[in-house]
Formats: structure tokens, C-alpha cells, sequence
């Protein structure tokens, strides 16, 4: 029953090729069962399915340093010595280097690329890219268990080939940096960062000060979280922020990275999020691309580190959002039974959490006040407002 | 590090209707230099020692009538509009804005009510505590006995781990006969660090911000 059958689903098995160490929190068995459990309910047609290519050289170099490109191709070798990559940010604990890193990475950002292609012809309305969304990625060096960033490489492309204005909405619980200081100085590509407070969490920025610099001053926004923020004062502060600043920016195309790790059962993150965010932001992002650019929007993945009881429930709600599909309240039985006997911990039968399936955070209100604080003061100090 | 942990909860204040000599005898009785103005709770205004003494006559002239400082109420001469902090500010951003804004001190507001102060002592103190970096990293706070070699112990965990630091300051602990370790460290999975500095019998700080006074 799948939806409008105009939303483009870009995937390859080759997508899992990313990955780091059998233990490294970056699985990408995540993919699979969301895939599994998107196939069953019967939301994908495969005519939706589109197979990504490889990102290019010269695709990739629009955003990264072509010595960085070369680094990861030599470090993609078998015999590959860590050590002789740290400048880059690889070989470390979070980037370890991999044999193929480069061809795996590169599929991902021309996956991507594909999602931006699609939707900027008009060949489809909406498209994901479950396995993009890595944010963290600079123009030199890799961080945050990103090696190449998809969004800024498919940014780049829809700035260069069609003049685009692009709004980035990233949702991921840690700050989306390497995309922001990417774009910061460029008037066309709107960054809007919602994310845990860098006080503890990586990668530490993310302040309302970061703004954008030159000519991209004010097109840079960061809200950022205290710990422990729930769903409601979560989802207020994306609405208020991101509403508002798209409808003034009016852009061409909208990007919004999924990651799905402010969670309450995200290991990597100290938020307290339940599924209803990921269920409900999907929506606000839809609806604003209806509203203001023909409905085009590329949604990608991110982070999302509870591979088994947030991650697959998180994207088949926002494929579903995307494809136009309803979905059913409870989780095939199928699907668990599938997977149950992997998974550490019982899989949720529900796609949104019920209430009261988390402790209330003792000091709400506090976080609450200070979150809408928050609010406040990036609205205020967003010169694109006024 | 936020304002609540810096600011002075015990706050000196006075009423609108207090007259300035009242105001005066507190400000020198206590040793302060900023009064803020309270009523029912409520923060209403803000007077310094400053605005005091320059509403007083000089002291050299022997024949000056302080009687005008009994008939004028502080309401009259306070500041209305005052700058404030909220408890779960950044301690730098107190700093930034007293810095910014030429004030001594930022009463500190929390749900409309006066809840602390933070003054230029209170931030300088701070300031020389902490430090700011702005690569990627992951900060995390480890409490470690005041003796030497506490650094190298836990450096050799990250070393061990192939995790790059940007930063690492070090300043006292919360009680007494310890440290606190603050680095910033190159890596978005701290768990495994974590979880090598509380085997090695660590105690690693999070989170002052939700938790009451124990555990979330």
C-alpha cells in the first residue's frame, strides 16, 4: 500500500559496507531492520527504490580538501597503518580506518546526491537516504564516526548546479557542526541545528553565538538543549524556531537530517526524548516543504545508537510520513519475532512509546524554562527575522 | 560550569521603601557593592554602592545635610531595568555579559523570582577555573584524589584508547583533598574512557543540570 509511490527510497546493501569495528556503536545493522520492517509493513513498492552511485572525486572535492580525499583512499587500503592518518581525524577510536572506507563512504554521499538529483528535477516529490545524514564530517578531517559529508556534498551540488537556496534542518542530538562551518559564510544555505547542549556532548558547539560569518551572518541558527530535554519542550522549540525562520528564508529545497539518538535509550546522548519526536517532526518538515518549495525535501539518517528499539521504529515513521502512508499503532509481531532473539533488550511492541513509559525528568520545569529561554534568544538575535 | 553553581544564593537585598541611608548602612554593614531591590520576591530594580554615595553629600564637607538620604526611598533611585541570569546559564556567559554590558553583578532569576547573584568576583573566580575550546570534543569530569600523578593516570586511559585531547584543565575539587579533571577529549563515544577511569576507582562528573542532589 505504498503511498503516493512519488517519494524515492535510495538504498543499496552495499550502504552496510560503512562500518567500522564488529563493537563500534555506528552499526549499520540498523539499516537493515529498518528496512525489514518498512518491507514488513508493506510500505515500499520497489519501483520506489532507486540505487545510489558513487559520489566522484570532483563531487566530492566541492566540499573537502582534495589532500583529505587522498588520505581516505590510501587509508581504504588493506595494509593501511593508522597511525600514519591521525592528522586526519582517522585511525582514531570514534574513526577507525576500514578496508574500503572510501568506496563505502563515497556511495553514501552519492546517495545523497541521487536523493538531491531526484527531488531538485522533480523526478520525485520526497526521497531518503537512510544511511546519509553524516554531519560531523569537515572539509579536512573526519569526526564523529563521519568520514564524508553526504548533506554538505549534496548541498554544494544543488547550490552549484541550480543556484539553489537550501534550508538544512538537522535534529540529530548532537550539533550538526561540519555542515554549519561548511556553509557558514554562505547566504543561501540556511543551517538550522536543533541539539543536546555541547556543555558534556560532542562535539561541544552548537551555541546560539555561532551565527554565520560575512555575508552568511544570520544563516547559521543553533538551539541548544539542555540534557534531559522530553518531547514537548523538544518539539516546541522546533516549531518555534524552525516555522518562522524557513517561512522568511523561503527556500528551494529543504534537507533534514534525521538522526534519531535524543532518545531516552540512546546510550551516546543524555536527552529524553521519546519516539513521538520522530514521529512528529517528520510532519513539521513536510508540511513547511508543501507550504514554501513544491514540496521538495530530502530527508537523510544521522545518528541513533539504540540500533534496536529506536532506530528501526524512528525511520519507518519518517518514511511513512514521507510516502504518505498510515501506519498501524503496534509493530508487526513478524518483525520482532524476527528479530527479538538478536536484540539485548525486549523490543517495543509500540511504534510511539506510550505514556508513562519513562520516569518524569525530576527537574522539568527547570529544564523547560530554560529551554524556551533558549527559544527566545535565538529568535531574537536572528537578523533573517526582521 | 553554570551560574547556579558560581552565584550567591543568600542575597543581601533591600525593599523599594527602604530609604537610601538604610540603604548605605547595609551596603557598608555588609561589604556590598550591588542591593537588589525585592518586593514579594520579586526582582524590581537594582541599586549599587556607587549610586549610593553619589546621591550622599561629600564627606568633606563637614556642614552637608545627610537628612535627604532618610527622605528619598530607594525606588526613587534605583535602576528599573535591570540585566539578569537565569541558574542554568553558562558561567562564561555571565561573564560575557557583565563584561558587555559595564555592570558589576547579574542578579539571578529564576520562574520571576530572585534566586542568587553572581558578581565580577564570583565570575573572575570562575574564569580562572575553566577554559573553552572549540574543536569537536566530548568534556567529561573526573574527580581524582589531590596527589601527584593523577593526570598521567588518567591521560595513559586515553592514550590506551587512541583518544586525542584538545583540552585539559584542572582545577579544586568539591570537597575537600580532591581534583577535578575537566578534559575535552576527541571522541563523540566516551563510554569506554568512562568506564576505564570508574574501573581504575574514578569518579567521573555529569550532568549538574538535571539532577537534584543525588542521581536522575
Amino acid at each position: 500500500m505504498a503511498g503516493n509511490g512519488n517519494s524515492a527510497f535510495v538504498y543499496s546493501d552495499a550502504f552496510t559496507r560503512y562500518k567500522f569495528t564488529e563493537d563500534h556503536p555506528f552499526n549499520p545493522k540498523r539499516l537493515e531492520m529498518t528496512l525489514d520492517l518498512i518491507r514488513t509493513l508493506d510500505l515500499l513498492d520497489p519501483g520506489q527504490i532507486v540505487t545510489p552511485r558513487p559520489a566522484t572525486f570532483e563531487e566530492l572535492a566541492r566540499v573537502h580538501d582534495p589532500r583529505y580525499l587522498e588520505a581516505v583512499i590510501a587509508a581504504s587500503a588493506a595494509d593501511a597503518d593508522p597511525d600514519d592518518f591521525a592528522r586526519w581525524g582517522l585511525g582514531t577510536e570514534d574513526t577507525p580506518i576500514f578496508t574500503g572506507m572510501h568506496d563505502a563512504t563515497s556511495l553514501i554521499a552519492g546517495g545523497t546526491l541521487v536523493a538531491a538529483e531526484l527531488v531538485m528535477s522533480g523526478a520525485a516529490r520526497h526521497a531518503l537516504n537512510m544511511a546519509g545524514g553524516l554531519h560531523h564530517a569537515r572539509r579536512a578531517e573526519a569526526s564523529g564516526f563521519c568520514v564524508y559529508n553526504d548533506i554538505a556534498v549534496a548541498i554544494a551540488y544543488l547550490r552549484e548546479t541550480y543556484g539553489a537556496r537550501v534550508a538544512y534542518i538537522d535534529t540529530d542530538a548532537h550539533h550538526g557542526d561540519g555542515v554549519q562551518w561548511i556553509f557558514y559564510e554562505d547566504p543561501d544555505v540556511l543551517t538550522l541545528s536543533l541539539h543536546e547542549t555541547g556543555k558534556y556532548l560532542y562535539p561541544g558547539t552548537g551555541e546560539i553565538v555561532e551565527r554565520g560569518e560575512g555575508r552568511g551572518y544570520g544563516y547559521s541558527l543553533n538551539v541548544p538543549l539542555e540534557a534531559f530535554t522530553e518531547d514537548d519542550s523538544w518539539m516546541n522549540a522546533m516549531r518555534s524556531v524552525v516555522i518562522p525562520t524557513l517561512q522568511k528564508f523561503a527556500p528551494d529545497i529543504i534537507i533534514h537530517q534525521n538522526g534519531c539518538d535524543a532518545h531516552h535509550y540512546d546510550p551516546l546522548t543524555h536527552l529524553s526524548a521519546t519516539t513521538r519526536i520522530y514521529r512528529e517532526m517528520p510532519q513539521v518538515t513536510r508540511m513547511l516543504a508543501e507550504e514554501l518549495c513544491d514540496g521538495r525535501l530530502v530527508a537523510v539518517g544521522g545518528g541513533g545508537y539504540d540500533i534496536w528499539r529506536v532506530v528501526p521504529r524512528a525511520w519507518t515513521m519518517l518514511w511513512a510520513e514521507l510516502n504518505g502512508d498510515p501506519l498501524p499503532e503496534r509493530v508487526p509481531d513478524a518483525w520482532l519475532s524476527r528479530w527479538q532473539s538478536e536484540s539485548p533488550d525486549p523490543l517495543p511492541a509500540h511504534f510511539i512509546d506510550p505514556p508513562g513509559s519513562f520516569e518524569p525528568i525530576p527537574r522539568r520545569a527547570i529544564i523547560e524554562e530554560k529551554n524556551e529561554i533558549t527559544v527566545r534568544r535565538v529568535l531574537n538575535g536572528t537578523p533573517l527575522l526582521f | 560550569m553554570l551560574v547556579e553553581q558560581i552565584m550567591t544564593r543568600d542575597v543581601v537585598t533591600l525593599a523599594p521603601d527602604n530609604t537610601l541611608q538604610e540603604a548605605l548602612d547595609i551596603s557598608r554593614r555588609h561589604r556590598l557593592r550591588h542591593l537588589p531591590v525585592v518586593k514579594d520576591g520579586f526582582l524590581v530594580g537594582l541599586i549599587s554602592d556607587r549610586d549610593l554615595r553619589a546621591a550622599a553629600p561629600s564627606s568633606l564637607d563637614q556642614a552637608g545635610d545627610n537628612s535627604i538620604l532618610c527622605d528619598v526611598r530607594v525606588e526613587q533611585l534605583m535602576v528599573n531595568e535591570v540585566i539578569t541570569a537565569h541558574p542554568l546559564d553558562f558561567a562564561e556567559d555571565a561573564a560575557s555579559q557583565i563584561y558587555k554590558h559595564f555592570i558589576g553583578c547579574l542578579p539571578v532569576v529564576s520562574q520571576n523570582k530572585l534566586v542568587g547573584i553572581v558578581t565580577e568576583r564570583d565570575v573572575l573566580r570562575t574564569l580562572v577555573e575553566m577554559m573553552g575550546v572549540n574543536a569537536p570534543t566530548s568534556r567529561i569530569e573526573v574527580e581524582v584524589p589531590d596527589k601527584s600523578g593523577m593526570l598521567a593516570q588518567i591521560s595513559d586511559l586515553l592514550r590506551a584508547r587512541r583518544i586525542n585531547t584538545s583540552a585539559v584543565m584542572v582545577f579544586p575539587g568539591g570537597k575537600e583533598g580532591y581534583k577535578t579533571i575537566v578534559f575535552r577529549i576527541r571522541t563523540m563515544d566516551p563510554r569506554g574512557f568512562i568506564q576505564d577511569i570508574e574501573a581504575a576507582g574514578y569518579r567521573v562528573k555529569m550532568h549538574p543540570c538535571a539532577v537534584t542532589d543525588g542521581e536522575v
